[in-house]
């Protein structure tokens, strides 16, 4: 494995905003923005499917303070997609800033702007709404040529063939597999036939969704967000208000937080309406409560799996079906629902002969789902994970031997993963550390603990991509500045990840100089290249990449521009760090001379601009092991210890990698024991603040140890693959697995809660009594 | 109605509304590292001192604050910034979102029990969450810069 001494790669730098951060300084969108804007707030529709029949805001209008109210009668009639997402986007464009027929509970039936926030709430408690009230769609399994019509407009529009139809409620729908299933299945010697159920959960965030608005200088719509996705977000705002996108401009300062909710543009649109509207500065902060219950949380799944294998453990055949619900609006519906095939089915790419992968996305009315973190291979590699699990407990075999005899290997054909070779895979060596380290074969037995306590294990494998392969686009500026160092400028977003900083490690490296000397700038529609934004785990695999290719270009630059100076041919000089030399001689030229040179008489910009895209996505994996405690009287799971080692290539920055392995993982625990957004039967939403939806705090999670296992991706900068989502994937597959173990049953419907265990073994019980 | 209270050690009067909470005073006062992450005193993230006492500031009236001493992160930069390198260290800032409270929180437990035990800090901590770190590289950097500091003594 190529793998060299650098000076800034593979090293634990400081995150460059850490302090500001640490010390509390203003950087959020709400902290940098004027006080006196118009407050936006937006009346919630209360039923789960109804028509507006009438909307009387003219009490509303009267309260002091208050400067407009608008409804679906004042809105553009351009139906547009608010998801994150190249264009076309695979998501329909099935929504209008206010539309007359509201689809979930919490869906907007009007937008208030007023001086105080207590004008907006006194207004919006006056506005008198008279529904037509119709029956919803909330269960997702009869939500399938229902006769009930989620989107029954005619206007409804798909920019791209996913095949969606709305008059069946379907937002998408596809079947793809390789070899012949069910030949394969029929000749298997046991086949299990599985249905595993995944909930919507929120990504909670710290900071809330908010976006403030303004006429800038120019009379440009002016827009601050919270968002991951600067350049998607103005090309969304251009279509849903109907003016170009050079009358927008979008910045994002440091954001609270995304995990893929920023990916969506859930509240831009009502502040950029309030403006356009009043010409004044406007500002929506979502509420808790907001951000629980009109976000865009993880897609519920239902994934029924057929798992076909020989006695000796040799997996053989997948067949599996997903079914997702995207709520009210199909915002990353058509796509979530491909990584629940195609970034699980591809870890048992060893012995398989067949595959078949089919899906239907449906609309409910719910609140509409989105991009989390995992995006779909959450959901299933929790499938897939735990019916390995359960035909190794069948075949009595250890689950991590059977792992060992089916898993991919480097050099490795996916024909399950668009037929992509596994260049960099360390999965093998990640199963051998963990069970080391874990003590595996110490902890796999259950043991009682003679107090109604027992203690074992559970083990899970996961997979993930580096970027959306032949669709993203990255790119990074470099400049030189007349002291030697240099800006560095981009588009992707940094939501706390740390993507500034690898970005600047990968500068620095490439500068031969100092971190420090690499000043980072991000992101701005006006100022920074284009990118497609921080999503799918693809920004230290291609902005870094676009990175790499800019200073390469800088580099050359600098070398004519000191070839000028000493009246050579660039050809003859090359780069040393801080200065240039002419090849073979004593001559140089420092990089502060060349910098001044470069603002006198200099036709040569001493600055760069690169893009890179990728034909592939070549995927990191994991293996997370876990050990609880499990009380049998009260069905409490006690996480002991968590073991994961990742293979992301070569980590760019090991503390930061280290840092969200271990966040993800808390979140993979938190979704697997825990978090669960809950309706009422009418559609309702239950659990709308922390109160009621509960993420884990320090107390919830047990010892954590990270390791990696380095691999070295050939197309990726310096080796690496990506880090951010895969290690949200192992903890409910493997914690499902570790409650089986303790209790015999298999939970195969998230979040596995104390409550259900502790049904699931009185019920045992008594069965047995 | 009228307001006396003291923040970040100076005196301060204003004319508020009786209903106004201590969150909203506090950054209106222009005191923005105090955070909103909830509006259910769950989450920790508008933790401020209040007479040194760990408080939510959005679930108390300012009027309640009246003549007490508060401080938020920016009165105590030097404090913070002691063992905030530390967490950075570990990369365990993350967004940041959720710092200042954590920070203040660590403030007070530093200054109730100077040397705590891993136990101590996450009892301590409990209600301040994060969704980021997965928690334990804030442990790692407290933990980190208590040792730093037992080896300052012990020099």
């Amino acid at each position: 494995m190529e793998q060299k001494e650098y000076k800034s790669i593979n090293k634990p730098v400081r995150k460059k905003d850490a302090m500001q951060l640490l010390l509390g300084r203003p950087v959020y969108t709400d902290d940098i923005t004027p006080g006196n804007a118009l407050v936006v707030k937006l009346l919630r529709s209360p039923h789960a499917n109804a028509v507006i029949q009438e909307i009387n805001t003219s009490t509303a209008l009267k309260v002091p303070g208050v400067a407009a109210v608008y409804t679906w009668e004042d809105v553009p009639k351009t139906r547009f997609a608010i998801a994150g997402q190249t264009y076309p986007e695979p998501s329909p464009y099935d929504r209008l800033i206010l539309d007359r027929h509201v689809r979930f509970v919490g869906d907007p039936v009007a937008i208030i702007a007023a001086e105080t926030e207590k004008a907006a709430l006194r207004a919006m408690k006056m506005i008198k709404v008279k529904y037509q009230i119709l029956e919803p769609v909330l269960d997702f399994c009869k939500a399938k040529d229902n006769p009930i019509l989620v989107h029954p407009e005619e206007d409804w529009f798909p920019p791209c063939q996913v095949g969606g139809d709305p008059k069946r409620n379907l937002v998408a729908s596809e079947v793809n597999s390789d070899g012949d299933v069910e030949a394969v299945l029929s000749d298997c010697d046991i086949v299990l036939d599985r249905t595993y159920h995944t909930k919507a959960f929120n990504q909670a965030m710290m900071e809330t969704f908010r976006t403030y608005t303004e006429l800038d200088r120019y009379g440009r719509l002016h827009v601050i967000s919270s968002t991951q996705i600067v350049f998607h977000c103005r090309r969304i705002l251009s279509r849903a208000l109907g003016i170009p996108k050079s009358r927008i401009r979008v910045e994002k300062p440091r954001i609270g937080g995304g995990f893929g909710a920023k990916q969506t543009a859930v509240c831009e649109v009502y502040p950029a309406f309030v403006t356009l509207k009043t010409g004044r500065p406007a500002k929506l902060i979502y509420t808790r409560e907001e951000s629980q219950i009109a976000g865009s949380p993880r897609h519920e799944m239902e994934i029924r799996i057929r798992l076909g294998a020989g006695r000796d453990g040799h997996i053989r055949c997948v067949d599996l079906y997903t079914l997702s619900n995207t709520g009210a609006y199909g915002e990353h519906g058509p796509t979530t629902v491909g990584l629940s095939g195609h970034k699980a089915i591809p870890l048992y790419t060893g012995g398989l002969e067949a595959y078949r992968f089919s899906y239907d996305v449906v609309y409910t009315n719910l609140q509409a789902a989105g991009a989390y973190r995992g995006y779909g291979a959450t959901q299933g590699i929790f499938a897939l994970e735990s019916i390995v699990n359960e035909l190794a407990e069948q075949l009595g075999m250890d689950p991590t031997v059977i792992r060992d005899k089916n898993m991919v290997k480097e050099g490795m054909k996916m024909p399950s993963y668009y037929n992509e070779t596994a260049n960099a895979c360390a999965l093998d060596r990640c199963m051998e550390h963990c069970r080391q380290m874990f003590h595996w074969d110490e902890k796999y037995p259950v043991r009682d603990m003679g107090n109604g306590k027992v203690r074992t294990a559970g083990v899970a494998m996961a997979m993930q991509g580096s970027c959306i392969s032949h669709v993203d686009v990255g790119s990074a500026t470099i400049k030189l500045g007349e002291d030697g160092t240099y800006n560095l400028i981009i588009g992707a977003a940094d939501m706390g990840t740390g993507c500034d900083t690898i970005l600047a490690q990968m500068a620095a490296e490439c500068l031969d100089c100092s971190v420090d000397d690499i000043a980072v700038f991000g992101a701005d529609t006006d100022a920074s290249p284009y990118d497609s934004g921080s999503y799918a785990s693809s920004t230290t695999y291609i902005t870094g990449k676009a990175v790499e290719k800019a200073c390469a270009e800088l580099k050359e630059r600098i070398c004519s521009i000191a070839a000028e100076m000493l009246g050579c041919a660039a050809s003859e000089m090359v780069f040393e760090g801080r200065q240039v030399r002419r090849i073979g001689t004593e001559e140089t030229v420092s990089l502060t001379d060349i910098g001044y040179k470069s603002q006198v008489f200099n036709t040569q910009a001493a600055e760069a601009t690169a893009s890179h895209s990728s034909p592939v996505s070549p995927p990191p994996y994991m293996v997370g092991m876990v050990e609880i405690e499990l009380d049998k009287e009260t069905g409490l799971v006690t996480i002991l210890d968590y073991m994961a080692v990742v293979d992301c290539g070569i980590p760019i920055n090991p503390a930061l990698a280290r840092i969200q392995t271990e966040g993800g993982i808390v979140q993979g625990i938190g979704h697997t024991l825990m978090e669960d957004v809950r309706y009422d039967h009418n559609g309702k939403p239950i659990g709308s603040s922390f109160m009621q939806y509960k993420i884990p705090t320090r107390l919830d999670m047990g010892k954590l140890h990270v390791e990696f296992e380095h691999s070295y991706e050939p197309t990726g900068p310096f080796g690496a693959k990506s880090i951010g989502e895969i290690v949200i994937n192992t903890p409910a597959p493997a914690l499902a697995h570790a409650i089986y173990r303790a209790t015999g049953v298999w939970h195969r419907e998230l979040p596995i809660t104390p409550e259900k265990i502790a049904l699931s073994l009185s019920g045992k019980e008594g069965k047995n009594s | 109605m009228e307001l006396k209270l003291t923040l970040n050690g100076r005196p301060v009067t204003d004319h508020i509304d009786p209903g106004l909470l201590l969150i909203d005073f506090l950054r209106n006062h222009g005191c923005y590292s105090v955070k909103r992450g909830c509006e259910t005193s769950g989450c920790g993230l508008c933790t401020v001192l209040m007479d040194g006492r760990p408080i939510l500031s959005c679930s108390m009236l300012a009027a309640r604050a009246a003549g007490h001493s508060i401080h938020t992160l920016e009165g105590l930069q030097e404090e913070a910034a002691d063992f905030a390198g530390f967490i950075a260290d570990q990369g365990a800032d993350q967004c940041g979102f959720c710092n200042p409270g954590f920070v203040m929180n660590t403030i007070a437990l530093l200054r109730e029990n100077p040397d705590p035990t891993d136990d101590e800090i996450r009892m301590f901590l409990a209600g301040n969450l994060c969704r980021c770190s997965g928690y334990d590289g804030q442990l790692r950097g407290i933990r980190n810069y208590l040792e730093s500091r037992r080896k300052e003594h012990r020099a």
